[in-house]
């Protein structure tokens, strides 16, 4: 079992005087994956990336990184993972190339000037390569960062929230290394509040609220979930209400008005409806449509339905 | 190479590359004992019993000494500000020795206080301060001033790694300049009343004083005072190895356990 998940967490709890950061954690990645930790802020997602890369002790629980227990082994951990995130990071007060060099001497790599330089090049540091990573920009300490955490290829690499704030090139210079690591097969535990970056990038999704894994899949099985989004636009503010009526009765979801534009939107579990049915419906009762749509819901919306335990009105 | 040597060593070129990028506070805080040296020398000294050149040459060891206990704020100050870095959690993330970082920030301090030290002896120098004893014994005198000041650089990156407050650290730099006023290093113990000259010659900084000046051929060794300055070679090394030996654990033990 344990060579086949790179990351295998059970039960693993955190607590700081009385707040349970993380309480039972349970999670399997499998080796070669990416896995996209979600939550919303406070839910312990990066108190779980701090226990699994050995800078928090569980107070309870047990976790085996590419093999090797947490706790008992330590340093074999070390050994084989890469950090990113908010925490591990660089040293401000070091230029770029200094910084990838200690780090480099640091893993024993035999020509650790060599090494760095790669790396600078690879991330569009080479400029920048003599200036105090203080100076360098959000985008460029970012990556940086991750350069520092691929000095040797690790065999798990955690992401904490690698992309945050960070300016389109920089997010596509850091999604697509972490595609290069994977196809290589390094396994990727990634965290976010973009689902879009989990969806660009997870084979697997983690929802984690509250200290614990609460839902977990795909991001199309997420999707299938949270069922199909229908959205209308209506010529006129006065038939809002009559359209409303209809789409509670064809999906048993009270839609969610947007006067400003004249739309009505409703998420439904119902798979079978079907946009010439919808039409149809709409029509018969002498709503003028200007639009209408049938979609899979964003994770944004799915992640929100999951997190926020709205219960549906009834039909 | 053992792991703690070579890791050591990478964390010695860390720390010196900082103080090489950003000097302005290592050179600040050599200005600082030049004047004492001046102040101290030409406008106190002058109401001392003692002839002023006399005097300077009594103080010149006393501010080395008071120089080297400043490693209790620096240490404290550059670990408490490291433990704020997110470098410090990419070091805890990697195989990498858990003594290498305290103990790289405390050797390359050493190299830093070698080479800052030197402008201090220049203006001793000219201030009439000179070796009055043999070489070998000199030396001696400097190294024992750095594994003194080794041993309060311990002390201050426990205390900053402990408190991980700069603020903290520079409260502590007001009572540092306090520390050696209980000493010997700036005025002789022995006008002092009785319970205050049994604290001051207890100070370990009394203790390293005294040895300096019997290195360096300065000012005799006071026989009648409490047995560190009375043996005061003796007595240093036996405080440093005290001082070094609890606090250098404590500091790495610290470091290792982060926030665990």
């Amino acid at each position: 079992m344990t060579s086949t998940y790179a990351v295998l967490s059970e039960g693993l709890e955190k607590k700081f005087g009385d707040v349970r950061a993380v309480r039972g954690l349970d999670l399997a990645v499998a080796q070669g994956t990416v896995c996209g930790v979600l939550g919303p802020n406070g839910a312990g997602k990066t108190t779980a990336v701090r226990l699994l890369t050995t800078l928090l002790r569980p107070d309870a629980g047990s976790a085996r990184i590419a093999g090797h227990d947490l706790v008992r082994e330590p340093v074999a951990v070390r050994r084989r993972i890469g950090v990113t995130g908010q925490y591990a990071s660089v040293d401000g007060d070091l230029t770029g190339r200094e910084n990838l060099r200690l780090f480099a001497r640091l893993h024993r790599v035999r020509a650790p000037g060599q090494r760095a330089d790669e790396l600078l090049e690879r991330f569009a540091l080479a400029e920048a390569a003599g200036r105090a990573a203080s100076t360098y920009s959000g985008g460029m300490r970012r990556r940086l960062d991750l350069a520092a955490s691929l000095i040797r290829r690790p065999e798990v690499l955690f992401l904490d929230e690698p992309t945050t704030g960070l300016d389109p090139a920089s997010r596509n210079l850091i999604w697509n290394a972490v595609r290069e690591l994977t196809a290589d097969g390094t396994t990727v535990l990634l965290t976010t509040q973009y689902l879009e970056e989990a969806d660009q990038l997870a084979d697997d999704i983690a929802l984690v609220d509250r200290g614990r894994v609460t839902h977990t899949g795909s991001p199309a099985q997420f999707k299938a979930v949270i069922g199909v989004h229908v959205e209308v636009v209506v010529t006129n503010a006065e038939v809002m209400v009559k359209a409303a009526g209809v789409l509670d009765q064809l999906t048993g979801v009270e839609p969610s008005f947007d006067h400003e534009r004249n739309a009505l939107g409703a998420l439904t579990r119902d798979r079978t409806l079907t946009l010439p049915r919808l039409v149809r419906e709409l029509d018969a009762a002498g709503v003028p449509l200007l639009d209408a749509s049938l979609r899979q819901p964003t994770l944004d919306e799915a992640f929100i339905r999951l997190t926020t335990d709205i219960k549906e009105p009834a039909a | 190479m053992s792991t703690l040597a070579y890791d050591g060593l990478a964390m010695v070129g860390r720390q010196l590359r900082r103080v090489r990028n950003s000097p302005g506070l290592a050179i600040l805080t050599q200005v600082m004992p030049i004047n004492m040296l001046l102040f101290f020398g030409y406008v106190f000294g002058s109401a001392l019993a003692m002839p002023g050149r006399e005097y300077r040459s009594f103080l010149v060891p006393g501010l080395l000494v008071s120089t080297a206990a400043g490693g209790l704020m620096t240490g404290m100050f550059q670990a408490a500000a490291d433990s704020h870095r997110g470098v410090m959690d990419r070091f805890r993330t990697m195989p990498v020795s858990r003594a290498a970082v305290p103990l790289g920030q405390a050797v390359a301090d050493l190299v830093v206080t070698a080479i800052g030290t030197v402008p201090l002896l220049l203006v001793g120098l000219a201030a009439g301060w000179r070796v009055e004893g043999s070489v070998p014994r000199a030396v001696g005198a400097v190294g024992l001033l750095l594994l003194f000041r080794f041993a309060c650089t311990s002390i201050g990156i426990f205390l900053g790694l402990l408190t991980r407050s700069e603020d903290a650290a520079g409260q502590l730099g007001a009572s540092t300049f306090v520390l050696p006023l209980l000493s010997n290093a700036y005025i002789p113990t022995d006008g002092l009343p009785g319970r205050l000259r049994t604290v001051a010659e207890w100070n370990p900084i009394s203790a390293v004083t005294t040895a300096l000046r019997d290195l360096f051929g300065n000012a005799p060794v006071p026989g009648d005072a409490a047995w560190p300055v009375a043996h005061p070679i003796a007595g240093s090394l036996l405080w440093c190895a005290v001082l070094i030996g609890v606090f250098l654990p404590l500091a790495v033990r610290r470091y290792a356990h982060g926030e665990r």
